[in-house]
């Protein structure tokens, strides 16, 4: 249990062990492989992933009920996908009992209140099977990382075969081998402002969560911390899908997560102090939390 | 026998029908139980169904023993229970049937938890009673009389009073209604209930789920008859229904626009779009884009946002809560 990081039972270096998955895949694969071993082996029936939207780079949320439709969606989207606007249709007309879902920190929020308080998700709050969320710093609007592509970075987004976030910049890679990339203070101001009142880094209420920092490239953090997230990790990896070491000794290791988590709270701590503007404004701006 | 054991072999056993039938009189003594009629109806069914049914009564001599022994093991557990009422505005029925929906969960509340001691679809009692919660289904016609003294009955005899649904809460669809239909064309002013007297707990959506309801009683429960813990967790669970109970009784797609995204907080997850009950939302780059035409005014979009209320405290601890109500659901 750390302030930052949440509780979890456990914490891993990992990575698919698998080259379809790992070839097109962010870093370590995690949340694909995740998913397609979960479908193998029954412990979901479909999963709401961030998908190819109509435009490039602005994802879709889709429910994939098969391995290829997994694959569709590999990599990581810097911008929203809605993905809880499935959640009941996904009950519904995919008659799904059990789910998985991707998402952001907030996205994992999002899902915890729909079981908890499912006040307009009837029978949706038991069917949820499997929540993976993803470390998040920030997210893009797509008209925003839309800018930062074709503004800033001066590429054609049709071209984009990669976008990546890491080591203060933010990187675009196009298909013919060009590489473009922007130290990441430029791209601040086309964050979400919503992102600023986040006090969630590592998705602390998934069953699993993972993300690219803290291990080396080619390899992901994962946090398993609930009771299903515990039971469907270590079948993934008794069944050869997954390979998960200890984080003992692993550079930049859990510090660098916990660092990183810390920024991102304490700064939004004090956004949402600001927000109240004491003394200056008639009313507050509102705070989510109670 | 009780009569939800009586109503339970009638939905999960054929064979027992004449046993309920048997106890239809015994069961009538302790009269302000529950359900008298729907327990009648069938039992006439089995009539015209079965003319075998009479000579059978013989077999029944061992099984009314079994009730005997029975008897004492429901009357314990009624002492604890705490008491809810579902008094009947000018709503649909669907809240009610959105509770009715919890199937054999509603049977282990009522065997468990609550009596139903006032609902004019499930109980035969005329008049409002004192009770521990009243669910109050429908918005109010402020042009009928009866409506206004119930709704003032109800916020005296009941300790805590819960807007069950969008109409109760909000007026829901009854916002739309400008008198003129049959058979009470006269009727045409409608108030959401929290206009004419204090609510505690909202209930949003229309309808309501029957998990949001069946989480509701328990957490009642739990905050009239549980420990200290207990207490606790149920304060927690039910304030932010306490907050939207306190914050007003307008509701519309537009607070999407006006608290969550003017306020600089929607992230777009989407929840809003899963609620509507009339898909008038749907998500346009990364936001809520909501056909306000399409809108009932239920209040579903805004309460089940992640960014109208968040509790760390109640949200971080799903895995226990869950398997809680697992656990007390067990019938």
């Amino acid at each position: 249990m750390s302030e930052y990081l949440g509780e979890y039972k456990a914490v891993y270096k990992a990575k698919t062990a698998c080259a379809d998955i790992l070839g097109k895949a962010q870093d370590g694969g995690i949340v694909t492989s995740m998913f397609a071993y979960a479908l193998e082996a029954g412990i979901i029936d479909g999963a709401i992933v961030a998908g190819p939207g109509a435009e490039p780079y602005k994802p879709e949320p889709m429910i994939a009920t098969t391995i290829e439709e997994l694959l569709a969606a590999r990599g990581t989207k810097y911008s929203i996908s809605p993905n809880m606007s499935l959640i009941k249709e996904a009950t519904r007309s995919y008659g799904l009992d059990k789910i998985g879902i991707v998402g952001t920190p907030c996205q994992i929020q999002a899902v915890r209140k729909a079981q908890l308080y499912p006040i307009g998700l009837r029978d949706v709050p038991d069917k949820i099977a499997l929540a993976i969320g993803i470390f998040c710093m920030e997210n893009f609007p797509y008209q925003g990382l839309y800018q930062m592509v074709e503004d800033h970075c001066a590429t054609k987004i049709d071209n984009v075969k990669k976008m990546d976030i890491g080591k203060g910049k933010f990187t675009v890679y196009t298909e013919r081998g060009a590489t473009a990339e922007i130290p990441l203070k430029v791209t601040h101001k086309y964050e979400q402002p919503a992102c600023h009142v986040c006090l969630d880094y590592v998705a602390n209420m998934a069953d699993i969560s993972t993300g690219s920092v803290g291990t080396p490239d080619g390899w992901s953090t994962v946090f398993i911390r609930s009771k299903a997230g515990e039971a469907a990790f270590q079948k993934a990896v008794d069944a050869g899908w997954i390979v998960a070491e200890s984080m003992d000794g692993v550079k930049p290791g859990l510090e660098l997560v916990e660092k990183l988590a810390k920024t991102k709270i304490d700064n939004n701590r004090a956004y949402l102090e600001h927000r109240k503007h004491e003394g200056t404004l008639l009313k507050p701006l509102r705070s989510p939390y109670i | 026998m009780g009569l939800l054991d009586k109503l339970k072999s009638l939905l999960f056993g054929k064979e027992s029908v004449s046993e309920g039938k048997q106890d239809a009189k015994p069961g009538a003594k302790p009269a302000d139980k529950i359900v008298e009629k729907p327990v009648e109806q069938p039992k006439a069914e089995v009539k015209a169904e079965a003319p075998a049914a009479q000579p059978a009564a013989g077999n029944v001599e061992p099984v009314e023993q079994k009730h005997i022994i029975q008897k004492p093991k429901e009357e314990k557990p009624v002492a604890d229970k705490i008491t809810v009422g579902h008094v009947h505005m000018s709503g649909c029925t669907g809240c009610l049937v959105s509770l009715a929906d919890n199937y054999e969960g509603l049977l282990t509340i009522l065997d468990k938890y609550a009596d139903l001691v006032y609902c004019l679809t499930l109980a035969d009692v005329r008049h409002i009673p004192e009770m521990d919660v009243a669910l109050v289904e429908g918005s109010v016609c402020i042009n009928d009389e009866c409506s206004m003294e119930e709704i003032l009955e109800t916020r005296e005899r009941a300790k805590i009073v819960v807007a069950l649904g969008g109409c109760a809460c909000y007026g829901n669809t009854t916002r739309f209604c400008r008198g003129g239909q049959q058979n009470q064309p006269q009727h045409e002013g409608f108030v959401p209930i929290g206009d004419l007297i204090k609510v505690d707990v909202y209930i949003p959506a229309c309808a309501p789920t029957p998990q949001q309801i069946r989480n509701v009683c328990l957490m009642a429960y739990l905050l009239l008859k549980g420990n200290d813990e207990q207490k606790a967790l149920a304060t927690a669970y039910l304030t932010p229904l306490m907050n939207l109970a306190a914050a007003g009784t307008e509701a519309c797609g537009c607070d999407l626009m006006t608290e969550v995204i003017n306020q600089g907080l929607c992230m777009g997850c989407g929840s809003c779009a899963a609620a509507c009950t009339v898909r008038a939302i749907t998500m346009q780059y990364g936001k809520p884009q909501v056909e306000r035409d399409l809108c009932i005014k239920c209040g579903a979009c805004y309460a089940q946002c992640p960014r109208s209320f968040f509790s760390f405290d109640v949200c971080g601890q799903y895995e226990s809560i869950t398997e809680l109500i697992g656990e007390v659901m067990k019938p």
